[in-house]
């Protein structure tokens, strides 16, 4: 091959990465050049062979899930745990603080009618509306429980259970954390064919209910119950029963 | 190691760094395999590679004040496979001086359109480069890189990416033409 162009700016010009001014120069030269016009069919041949016949290999699954474990074992424990012992107390206290209120504000909204949730309902279908809107769904994107759950860890000051129901029909999708009535509130996402549930869940003093009968709100149905000091609530719009089964799911 | 790498690796991450890191280096996690099993020619030993980078990326990831993520992460992954062959594969660290442009034996696009149809010829035909070569191949063809990227990536000189890629192209086209495997299927 004697065109020195074909040496080098045919690459450039390929890999499009020349100018729009050298770029032209050289389509120019192309119309001239058999040489560098029989490289250039030559190279995009190569190009075409080595994109189209799966060479990309993709790590597998087993090394992803490996990588995770290691990561785990070399993370420190949040700063939280390692706060000196004096912030101990504040956290404590705060901690009482909260309980204390929620003591008071919590159980009458729940017990005493099914269909007036934790939160209060509109409360809670706004924030089941807002995660639909684009980019809001979750904080973290991963149908691993493995990763979900240690995402939460230093973000609350409780650890919701996660897990992962897609043999069930209800793939997990990530989490989030919302602010509801002011605390803290996690979001378990679920899948449901093509629809969205969010669980959020928060501690709670109180004991275990049973999933009480649905609430119905703006065409949003939800559950609620309470199970080993944690409170739960799944929304959607997906069928009672097929909100329940997932309810139950978690509830087992 | 080039100075975007740069962190204390004592350092312990918490989990709002590993938070950090899970959305920003793990999804590149196939590219980092994907270049070690073609610069170490082996999926067994690009596994422990590519998990030795990814801890190592995580140790210096304080080190890493935004930007290309994957360039980062492909950078560490770089360097690991090379001492990984200098230690246990230093005679193939030693063959790959011969860069001069060799006068290219009759390479037409019909017969580069029929070896390069066979995903074993062409397999074949890109390990059989040296790593130099291969890398900027597997980053430009496979990866979908930049030329500022993969300078970025291998260390050479942006200027000199083009001409890099030219003769890494030229070496893969002859490899491909000279397999001796297509030699005996032409005679079918």
């Amino acid at each position: 091959m004697s065109c020195e162009y074909a040496c080098s700016t045919l690459h450039g010009y390929i890999d499009g990465e020349l100018d729009p001014l050298r770029s032209a120069e050289f389509e120019h030269h192309l119309e001239n050049c058999r040489e560098c016009a029989k490289a250039l069919e030559a190279e995009e041949s190569l190009r075409s062979a080595l994109q189209h016949s799966g060479l990309y290999e993709q790590a597998p699954v087993s090394l992803r899930k490996k990588i995770r474990a290691e990561l785990e074992a070399v993370t420190a424990p949040p700063m939280r745990l390692r706060l000196a012992a004096w912030r101990w107390v504040t956290v404590a206290a705060s901690i009482l603080v909260v309980a204390t209120l929620s003591w008071y504000v919590w159980p009458r909204s729940v017990t005493t009618d099914a269909s007036a949730a934790p939160f209060s309902a509109a409360e809670m279908i706004d924030a089941h509306i807002r995660s639909l809107q684009p980019g809001h769904l979750t904080d973290v994107a991963s149908t691993d429980q493995h990763t979900v759950k240690p995402w939460f860890n230093g973000k609350l000051d409780f650890a919701p259970p996660v897990r992962d129901f897609s043999d069930e029909g209800f793939p997990l999708i990530g989490g989030r954390l919302d602010a509801l009535a002011g605390r803290n509130v996690a979001v378990l996402v679920y899948g449901r064919r093509k629809h969205i549930i969010n669980v959020f869940v928060l501690p709670t003093k109180e004991p275990d209910t049973p999933i009480h009968p649905p609430g119905l709100r703006q065409g949003y149905q939800w559950l609620h119950w309470r199970r080993q000091g944690m409170e739960y609530c799944a929304v959607s719009d997906v069928s009672v029963a097929d909100l329940h089964e997932l309810a139950q799911l978690i509830y087992q | 190691m080039s100075g975007v790498i740069q962190g204390r690796s004592s350092d312990v991450l918490d989990v709002y760094e590993r938070a950090r890191f899970e959305q920003l280096v793990m999804p590149h996690l196939d590219a980092a395999f994907n270049l070690a099993r073609w610069l170490l020619r082996s999926r067994e030993d690009s596994e422990d590679v590519a998990q030795e980078a990814m801890l190592r990326a995580f140790r210096f990831f304080r080190g890493f004040h935004g930007g290309d993520a994957r360039a980062w992460l492909l950078q560490i992954v770089r360097n690991t496979c090379y001492t990984w062959l200098e230690k246990n594969r230093p005679v193939e660290m030693m063959t790959e001086f011969d860069e001069e442009l060799h006068p290219q034996p009759s390479v037409t696009p019909e017969s580069l359109a029929i070896a390069g149809d066979n995903r074993a010829r062409l397999s074949r035909a890109l390990e059989s480069l040296p790593p130099r070569f291969r890398e900027v191949l597997v980053l430009r063809e496979l990866e979908g890189c930049s030329y500022k990227e993969i300078a970025a990536i291998t260390a050479i000189p942006i200027g000199t990416v083009m001409s890099a890629l030219a003769r890494a192209r030229q070496r893969l086209q002859r490899a491909l033409v000279q397999d001796p495997l297509q030699e005996a299927s032409r005679e079918l």
